[in-house]
């Protein structure tokens, strides 16, 4: 009978997991495909046949245009990010940490905000072409960002972050001594790189690579604003639904999907060919000092230069707000700065109110976050259950879909009441926007409050048991205090996404009543 | 204080059953140990007395009160893990606290008593640090403290001493021993070390494939171990295998394979079911320490004396072990460093004794893993 103590435990946790997983994550993916099966009233493929067969081809195109960007993205972002991982872990000059401090600042930086800042900066009109006509007297801008490359710029600058967060920790987690064992066998630099730390590194390049590839897919500011409106998946599927054909939208997120999970099935299974664990705890890295003077201070020339190019963004935005509405129109550069906006931010009711909001709803699905992420975690780290591996795969669904599609989802799964809305009609409501964050980063949470669960010796827990504390007072006192610093890392990422985050939010509510991170 | 009584215990996981028919009686205040290789079971059956696994059969009591199936927060028995499960966000102090604070302890009664454990293993000065700040050796005297302060009726230790290096093994050996006996407390120690059970307890089980081969006390099971897997799990031992010749009244006849002359073996050293397996079709074994064989120079006249070539010769310091090669086996003999064993060399013919009081026929059942 008190053998089933414990299992009715792990019940008691396990089913409010469950319940909110299949309401909120599987039954709006389902209703979704569900929509893209209808036609005129009936079901049928027929969504599917416009979508390969129309004859303006426009969807196919996006389709394409989506796909070979993100490719591309991963491939800019790995190529920035990674070589910069290794010079910062693996090199020691002066200034070394704070560049590498540096290096993440890009994360900070909504996406809608970030192309903003980079429209001002370097489009059309932007400052530094502007600034280089003027300062050498041409005739018109040297050059200026948009298109296509624009696109890649923008996404490179954001996303190398993803590639350089998560290949440093790898690096850093390398046993040193694998290195000294291939040095030992005879194998050159250049062997031990390609042979032995390369591969090491293939878990952590997988993870930056979905992550970057998914984002990408879903990216809608950058081809919106900054390349006028290229033809992509995402903004297809805007389009769609701003023209009310909802059923070419479904279907358009329906596919999407397909090439995300795609692409997420096959970087597993391409990790999971090999096995990555180290038999060793890491050591920790050393740092080999750079020695040769002219080097040192190429590296600190080149790191500071570095620096000014990714935080010229922050300050763009910094300056914007320091200009007043109506005063930087045809001029080159702005003349007038004040704190006029600061000042309207607080007092004018239809500006604050959207700030307000955006950081209400952040705070409310953040907080679901961590009470939902610790909870799944726990239970799926320590307990024992039946169908363990399906609510794994229903967890890290929502890390898989676009955020365009998860928005659709929810409007098709919410625009009528439903037993998990509580018969509310959702869509169109406040509350539909912490929902969305809310699902958008369950993966997040979960992932980072796993990490530490596993690292949690078991004992630890059956130690406190043993002093005599029940298992609520043990999850309190000791495994929550623990795990704490892990979880919050990963929630405090999904807050801040959450309040710069414009993605899932142009898709459910309508553009003018729509909290701005932003207003310009 | 409570003596453990485990009736009939058997625990499966899946397929896999980890220990089996399993009756053990551990009487209060005793030190009992728990030897075995790794996975022979003795740690299942400890984290069954602690409550962390239920058995799939049987009953598990502590003095008359069946315990089988209480959740580990109600037994109130003090462990100490391999690792030491410290908790990382608490000091020394609060680590030690813990089990006084779910039990509700007044605040007055209760720095008391923490000072007071961590006095007796002498970690007073040490309560404000943070638990990565020690060393193994003061980690694992706070988790015996944090273990102890619950005044526990039963302290379990789970290899405490495994992950620390020699010197500081020693130490501990006889720390945990003087708590012991301070406390009195009834306390199950596990471990895969000899040395450690020999030397520590009151009595061992010897543990193997999850059966439980024999119980008795640290002079019982070395010099009159049940089977062969008890005598060569612990300590050196030369195992011959033999065929009964002979049954008389004082005395019993084997012969070695291959071999005319006889062993004679004193019925007095046999078990009684050393005495039993005689009707049996067991395969049976004389076993003899090498420390009980005597090398002679030459011949002298005497029981079961063999003639050998000394085919190697370690030195150790204190002792020097002989290899001696006698028809068709080596025999491994230990002589005491007198500091004159120059006479022994290489390919020297020597005369072994084999002692027939020394000698104990056991059945062989190594052939027989599950």
């Amino acid at each position: 009978m008190i053998k089933n103590r414990d299992t009715r435990l792990t019940v008691w946790l396990l089913l409010p997991v469950a319940l909110v997983l299949v309401a909120y994550v599987l039954y709006p993916s389902l209703r979704t495909f569900i929509e893209s099966l209808q036609k005129d009233g009936m079901i049928s493929l027929g969504n599917y046949q416009d979508f390969f067969v129309q004859e303006s081809k426009t969807n196919l195109e996006a389709l394409w245009n989506s796909v070979y960007i993100s490719l591309l993205s991963v491939l800019v972002s790995a190529l920035i990010g990674i070589p910069l991982a290794f010079i910062f872990n693996r090199y020691d000059f002066p200034g070394r940490s704070f560049f590498s401090s540096a290096a993440i600042l890009p994360i900070v930086l909504p996406s809608l905000v970030g192309v903003m800042a980079f429209m001002f900066l370097y489009g059309e009109s932007g400052l530094v072409p502007n600034a280089i006509k003027d300062l050498f007297g041409l005739d018109k801008v040297p050059f200026k960002i948009g298109g296509v490359s624009g696109i890649l710029i923008v996404h490179a600058y954001t996303m190398y972050v993803y590639f350089y967060m998560t290949v440093s920790a790898a690096i850093n987690k390398i046993d040193p001594s694998l290195e000294e064992a291939a040095y030992n066998l005879g194998a050159n630099k250049f062997k031990v790189f390609w042979k032995v730390t390369f591969p090491l590194l293939t878990p952590a390049i997988v993870a930056a690579s979905l992550l970057v590839f998914m984002i990408s897919m879903a990216s809608f500011s950058a081809p919106f604003f900054l390349a006028g409106g290229y033809r992509v998946l995402s903004l297809q599927i805007y389009f769609s639904k701003i023209n009310g054909d909802m059923e070419i939208a479904a279907t358009q997120s329906v596919i999407l999907s397909i090439v995300s999970i795609s692409f997420l099935l096959f970087m597993r299974w391409y990790q999971n060919r090999k096995d990555y664990r180290m038999a060793s705890k890491g050591i920790g890295a050393h740092r080999s000092e750079v020695k040769n003077p002219f080097m040192k201070w190429v590296m600190v020339v080149t790191g500071i230069i570095g620096v000014i190019i990714l935080l010229l963004p922050h300050f763009t935005i910094l300056l914007l707000s320091l200009v007043p509405d109506g005063t930087w129109t045809f001029q080159t550069y702005p003349t007038v700065f004040n704190v006029e906006n600061y000042r309207l931010l607080f007092e004018d009711p239809n500006i604050f109110k959207p700030l307000r909001n955006s950081l209400l709803m952040a705070v409310i699905a953040t907080l679901a976050n961590l009470v939902f992420g610790v909870i799944a975690s726990y239970v799926l780290v320590k307990r024992k259950f039946v169908g363990k591996s399906l609510v794994d795969i229903l967890v890290m669904i929502p890390w898989a879909l676009p955020a365009t599609v998860i928005g659709m989802n929810l409007i098709f799964a919410f625009n009528e009441p439903s037993v998990f809305s509580f018969g509310q009609i959702l869509v169109g409501t406040f509350w539909i926007l912490p929902l969305a964050y809310f699902i958008r980063h369950i993966p997040l949470v979960v992932r980072s409050t796993n990490a530490v669960l596993e690292q949690l010796d078991d004992s630890i827990e059956e130690a406190a048991r043993n002093l005599g504390a029940k298992w609520f007072y043990t999850f309190r006192r000791v495994i929550f205090p623990i795990i704490m610093p892990g979880v919050l890392s990963g929630t405090l990422l999904a807050f801040i996404e959450s309040v710069g985050n414009s993605r899932p939010r142009s898709c459910c509510t309508r553009f003018q009543t729509g909290p701005y991170p932003l207003k310009s | 204080m409570a003596s453990i009584k485990m009736e009939n215990v058997q625990k499966a996981f899946g397929k896999t059953i980890a220990v089996d028919q399993l009756n053990l009686e551990i009487k209060e205040g005793e030190f009992f140990t728990f030897l075995g290789p790794s996975g022979c079971g003795k740690t299942t059956t400890l984290r069954m007395i602690a409550g962390f696994y239920y058995p799939t059969k049987g009953v598990v009591r502590f003095g008359d009160k069946d315990m089988t199936r209480v959740p580990p927060e109600k037994r109130n028995t003090g462990m100490v893990f391999q690792n030491y499960a410290l908790f990382p966000h608490m000091t020394v102090f609060e680590n030690v606290a813990f089990g006084l604070r779910v039990r509700k302890v007044s605040p007055a009664d209760l720095k008391r008593r923490v000072l007071d454990a961590l006095q007796k293993v002498r970690l007073e000065s040490y309560s404000d640090r943070q638990v990565s700040q020690l060393s193994g050796g003061q980690q694992q005297r706070v988790a015996l403290a944090r273990a102890l302060v619950i005044e526990p009726e039963i302290l379990l230790l789970d290899e405490p001493l495994s992950n620390l290096d020699a010197k500081l093994r020693d130490e501990m050996r006889v720390e945990i021993l003087r708590l012991q006996r301070d406390y009195k407390i009834t306390t199950i120690y596990v471990t895969h070390d000899q040395a450690e059970a020999l030397s520590m307890s009151d009595r061992i089980a010897v543990f193997n494939y999850g059966v439980c081969h024999q119980v008795g006390t640290p002079t019982e099971i070395y010099n009159r171990p049940a089977n062969d897997f008890v005598a060569s799990f612990i300590g050196e031992i030369n195992l011959l295998t033999v065929q009964v010749e002979k049954v008389q009244q004082d005395n019993i006849e084997v012969a070695l394979k291959g071999s005319e002359q006889p062993i004679k073996l004193n019925v007095e050293n046999q078990a009684r079911e050393g005495i039993s397996i005689l009707q049996t079709d067991v395969d049976l074994a004389v076993s003899i320490r090498p420390e009980a064989i005597r090398i002679l120079d030459v011949t002298e006249e005497g029981m079961n004396i063999f003639k050998g070539k000394i085919n190697s010769v370690q030195f150790f310091g204190s002792v020097v072990n002989v290899m001696v090669d006698v028809q068709d086996v080596s025999l491994r003999v230990d002589v005491f460093n007198t500091h004159d064993f120059g006479y022994f060399y290489q390919g020297k013919e020597v005369y072994v004794q084999l002692p027939e009081k020394q000698l104990r026929l056991i059945p062989v059942i190594s052939g027989d893993a599950p």
